[in-house]
Parts: structure tokens; C-alpha cells; sequence
């Protein structure tokens, strides 16, 4: 292994990431946080939603924001820089093993996708105080489950990026990504479902149901939530077979 | 330490689609992808079909061939990219593909297609790649400086290269190959769609850095070029070296040197056989029906004849087209088919 490469590789992604900040800012951020204003502040300031709901929303919107972020970081330019730009094919010819470049790519959108929820808290607190009601009991479960949801971000990326033809991202989104937030206990949690037993156990295939239902567990326990374990054991699963799967499929681009 | 290239028997045979890298454009596909539960059997396409080659150190080596003849598939085999079927490939002592990151250490690439990174300034693509090959940032600020100035890019070095011409692009592209001072480098197609002040550049750049005893494999199916460039060349076609050795032995090969290319109206195969006798002409072979190809050792001064021969049989010369000794004659004389076709 080449470190001063995988190195370098990834400071010229945190400096394509600085230079594009501003659109990265928007993009990642300027929809939840209209939601947040939404159905956090005007939905419950005008009493259709009760004020509980504004702690019950914030751990969603987090997972939403970082699983948003690390899978664009990763699958967008896996995308376009294999199948337009060509413009990976330098970082392929670098003086490093083929699959490091995809492990590169991976810790780069986990960075991102951390970055993004850390940076949506004081956000969404913000724009909802006051009645937001965090309690996070134990900051390092809460630190390994954003590690898990970040690194599930980004191998998701990975592998979509790795599946997905150029023509095709539209319809990665409409189809793959919009379903996955709407069915991923984002808006509400697991136990809500309780009422619909059929899509309740449905919904366990999707990882992002983990994701939210975990940020939940550690940043809000006081709201019912799926056990912190079978998150984490869920989490640990998808990551890997998500992983494996893109490092694959990276390597069947990389390589003809 | 200075590094040659050997290919032993390289085959190559894709059973997906080629990447365009590989530039395989002359393959029709058999099937579709197949609909529905049966399977059928991939197509198989053969880009390489056993090559063999021995590139010395320091040599400039060209592959010369019509699109699809297996140049871009051998170049992807010896730079990593393209996994051989069978058959083995070495820079210098390292057998290319149990050796990768040793193999990529030594070389440097121009891909066929612009490949620049475009999130990035000319002169960040030459410092990150610099970086990427753990030179440090004095060294890396030193050599993109030189090598911007020496391929005209200095005013355009802090641009994104998003709005730059085909031709720069080609040029940092070289100059980004060159950034690690590669012991092998190799360009694909380098001077397409380069105008023809940028390619003198370009030739006079890679004859300097070839003085410094460095090998360079280049492909072009431009003659002209691997004729003033390059001291020895191998001619591929369907994946075979068809002829290998310098310009001027090759030229040398094709019998008389000369082509006159002859079409005629309605004619029997008898009425070809007339022009062996012409003095100067060494082989005569009919072209499907419509005229003939005439290799000779003269040119022009045989066209009075031929046109003799013709009318005194009756039969109208509608076309006569004349090549001096080239190596698009030793194209045609192997093949029965032109480069450019």
C-alpha cells in the first residue's frame, strides 16, 4: 500500500470539495432545512403536529442529509468521471493498487457525508428552537453510529455509482433514492408503522431505516426506536455487502 | 535505470463490450444483448491475436494500423488497463500485469481521448499528478513551471482546463505523461486533431525526450508520422503484426516501391496480365473486377504506356493514381486494403 498516493489522492478531492463549497452547501442542505422550516416550525407552530414532533424530525433529517451527501459525493463522480470525463483514468495510472482508488473514494464521501451531519445539527436546532429536546446519553454510540451511517453512505455510492449507466441517474434518484428516504423512518420512526404490520417488516431491507432509527436511538432516546444493536449489526452487514459489492464492480470499469 | 517493452504471444479477446479506450471501432457486435430467459453465448470479439514484440531501451517504436487493428488494446495490456487473455507483457524486468504498481512507476500514458482532470487548473493536473507520484512540492511547483513553458500553456496555467482547445488539451496531456519522468511513455493517436505547428512541437518534443534515453511507443495511423518519427515500426492488423522493422526497410519491402492504382471499364482478367510485360513493373493484382494495383519501380513515366496497352486492347482507362514508396504502399500490398479505409 502507497500511502503518500492515497494521500494525495485525497487531498485533490478535498480540494475539488473546497472549491465547489458553495454548491456543495446548497445542495446538500437547502431541502432538508426546508422541510425542517416546514413541518418542524409551521406545521407544529400552527398546531397540526404536535411540538414533540420538531426532536422526533431532527435525527431523520440528519440521516437524510448525510446519506444524500456521501452517496452524491461518490456515485456522481464515479459516474461521470468513468463514463464522460474519463478524467479517473489519471488516478488509475497512479502508483497504487487499482482498488485503493475505490477504498479513496469511499473514506472521501464518509468524511463529506460526516461533515454534512454535524453540520445539519446546529442548522435544524437552530432553525426549530425553541422544543427541541436532545439528549444523546452516550456521545460515543452516537460517534460510531454516524460513523456507520457515513460509511453506509459512501459504499452506497460506490456501488450505485459502479451499477449505474450515465443516462441512468435520473432515474437512480426517482427510483432508488426517493423511495429508500420515504420508506427509511426519516420522517417518523419504526415503531409508526405498527398500524401497516406488511410494510413495517418491508421496510427492514432498506439500510436507511437503520440509519435513522440508530440517530434516533442515541440522539433522542426518549422516542420509541429499533435496538441500538440490530442497528449497528445491521448497519455492519449492509456496509460490508455494499462494499464488496462496489469494490467489484469498481474494479470491472477500472479493468477490461 | 532504463526500461524496454517485450510482448510474448499477447491475445486478447473481449467478451463484453471494449472499452473506447481500447478503441476497438471496427468490430460490429454479432448479437444484441439477448432478450428473455435463454442465454445466448457472448460475442466474442479478437482485438489481439498473438503479439509478439521486442522494444529495445530507448527506442522510439511505432504501431501503425487502421482503427480496430489491436494498437489502443495492446497499449491498455502494457499499461495495466486491459487484462491479456493470454500471453505475457514486460516493461523492462517486470511482467506488466503480476507487477502493476512497479509497471506504473516507470510509465507515463496519453490516452487516446482527453482525459484531463476538469475540477482542476492546468497547472494543479500537473502538481497533483506529481503528487500522486510522491514528488515533492518543490520538485512538483519546478517541473510543471518547465513543462508549461516548454508546451506554450504558461498564460493558461491557472485555468480550468474545462475551456481549453482540443489541441492544449493534447498538450498538457503530454506534459502531464512527462511530470514523473517516466522511463517508458506511451501516446496513443498523439497528434489527431492537433494543427500542424502543434504537431512539429509535438515530434520535437518527443525526439528530446527520447535524447534522454527514453523508450517511446507510440500509435498513429498516420504514415507521415511513424515515417519521421520513429526508428522502427510494427504494422498491425485484425491483431497481428503483418510487418515489423524500420521505414526504410519496410518501404523497401514492397516490390518496386512504386503504386499506380489503375481503373478500368469493362475488361477480361487476360487483359491484366499485359502489363507484367511493361518494363519496371513488378506485380500486378486485379481489384474486384474494376482495375488494378501495379507495383513498379517507376512512376509517372509508365502511365504513356499503360494507357497504350488499354486502347490497343479497347478497353477505356477510366482512373490512374500514383504513390511513391510509402508505407500506406506496404499497408496496401499486405492487406489488399487501405489505411484510411
Amino acid at each position: 500500500m502507497n500511502w503518500k498516493t492515497f494521500l494525495a489522492i485525497l487531498a485533490r478531492d478535498a480540494h475539488v470539495a473546497r472549491r465547489n463549497f458553495v454548491a456543495l452547501l446548497f445542495q446538500t442542505f437547502l431541502q432538508p432545512l426546508m422541510f425542517v422550516f416546514i413541518f418542524g416550525r409551521v406545521m407544529v407552530g400552527s398546531g397540526y403536529l404536535p411540538e414533540s414532533y420538531k426532536s422526533l424530525l431532527l435525527p431523520g433529517i440528519m440521516a437524510i442529509c448525510m446519506v444524500g451527501t456521501g452517496i452524491w459525493a461518490v456515485a456522481m463522480p464515479v459516474i461521470a468521471e468513468f463514463q464522460f470525463t474519463h478524467e479517473i483514468e489519471d488516478r488509475l495510472l497512479a502508483p497504487m493498487e487499482i482498488s485503493w482508488l475505490a477504498v479513496e473514494k469511499v473514506v472521501a464521501g464518509t468524511l463529506q457525508s460526516l461533515a454534512a451531519g454535524l453540520m445539519v445539527i446546529p442548522a435544524a436546532w437552530l432553525l426549530l428552537r425553541p422544543g427541541v429536546d436532545l439528549r444523546v446519553p452516550h456521545p460515543l454510540l452516537f460517534a460510531a453510529v454516524a460513523v456507520l451511517v457515513a460509511l453506509f453512505s459512501a459504499t452506497g455510492g460506490l456501488a450505485l455509482g459502479c451499477s449505474m449507466q450515465q443516462t441512468h441517474i435520473g432515474l437512480m434518484f426517482s427510483l432508488i433514492v426517493a423511495p429508500m428516504i420515504f420508506f427509511g423512518c426519516t420522517y417518523y420512526p419504526w415503531s409508526a408503522l405498527g398500524k401497516f404490520p406488511l410494510l413495517q417488516r418491508a421496510v427492514l431491507v432498506n439500510p436507511l431505516v437503520y440509519a435513522s432509527e440508530g440517530l434516533r436511538a442515541t440522539l433522542v432516546p426518549q422516542f420509541p426506536h429499533l435496538s441500538l444493536l440490530a442497528v449497528l449489526g445491521a448497519l455492519v452487514v449492509f456496509n460490508f455487502l455494499l462494499f464488496t459489492m462496489g469494490l467489484k464492480k469498481f474494479y470491472g470499469k477500472a479493468v477490461s | 535505470m532504463l526500461a524496454g517493452i517485450r510482448t510474448r504471444e499477447l491475445r486478447k479477446v473481449y467478451t463484453s463490450p471494449p472499452p473506447v479506450a481500447a478503441g476497438v471501432g471496427g468490430f460490429s457486435f454479432g448479437g444484441a444483448k439477448g432478450k428473455g430467459k435463454s442465454k445466448q453465448p457472448k460475442p466474442e470479439i479478437v482485438a489481439l491475436d498473438g503479439i509478439t514484440l521486442d522494444i529495445t531501451p530507448g527506442e522510439i517504436f511505432c504501431l501503425l494500423g487502421p482503427n480496430g487493428a489491436g494498437k489502443s488494446t495492446t497499449v491498455g495490456i502494457l499499461t495495466t488497463r486491459v487484462r491479456p487473455t493470454a500471453g505475457k507483457a514486460f516493461i523492462g524486468e517486470y511482467e506488466v500485469w503480476n507487477n502493476q504498481v512497479a509497471v506504473k512507476r516507470l510509465i507515463g500514458v496519453v490516452a487516446q481521448r482527453p482525459n484531463l482532470d476538469f475540477n482542476l487548473t492546468a497547472r494543479e493536473i500537473l502538481t497533483f499528478h506529481g503528487a500522486y507520484f510522491g514528488l515533492s512540492a518543490y520538485e512538483r511547483a519546478k517541473r510543471a513551471e518547465a513543462l508549461l513553458e516548454r508546451f506554450k500553456l504558461t498564460d493558461r496555467a491557472d485555468q480550468m482546463v474545462r475551456g481549453f482547445s482540443g489541441g492544449m488539451m493534447q498538450r498538457l496531456s503530454i506534459a502531464r505523461a512527462m511530470m514523473h519522468d517516466p522511463q517508458v511513455l506511451f501516446l496513443d493517436e498523439p497528434s489527431a486533431g492537433l494543427d500542424p505547428q502543434t504537431r512539429l512541437l509535438l515530434w520535437e518534443i518527443i525526439r528530446e525526450y527520447n535524447a534522454s534515453g527514453k523508450t517511446i511507443l507510440l500509435t498513429t495511423h498516420n504514415m507521415e508520422e511513424a515515417d519521421a518519427l520513429c526508428q522502427r515500426l510494427a504494422i498491425i492488423d485484425h491483431g497481428r503484426v503483418i510487418a515489423l522493422g524500420t521505414p526504410r526497410e519496410l518501404k523497401a519491402s514492397v516490390p518496386g516501391g512504386f503504386l499506380l492504382r489503375l481503373r478500368f471499364g469493362p475488361h477480361s482478367s487476360e487483359f491484366l496480365k499485359r502489363f507484367e510485360n511493361l518494363s519496371g513493373v513488378r506485380e500486378v493484382r486485379g481489384t474486384d473486377g474494376s482495375g488494378a494495383d501495379l507495383y513498379a519501380d517507376r512512376g509517372g513515366s509508365l502511365v504513356p504506356e499503360v494507357a497504350n496497352v488499354a486502347s490497343a486492347a479497347g478497353v477505356e482507362l477510366l482512373d490512374v493514381h500514383i504513390s511513391e514508396p510509402s508505407l500506406e504502399n506496404l499497408f496496401l500490398h499486405h492487406t489488399g486494403r487501405s489505411l484510411r479505409e
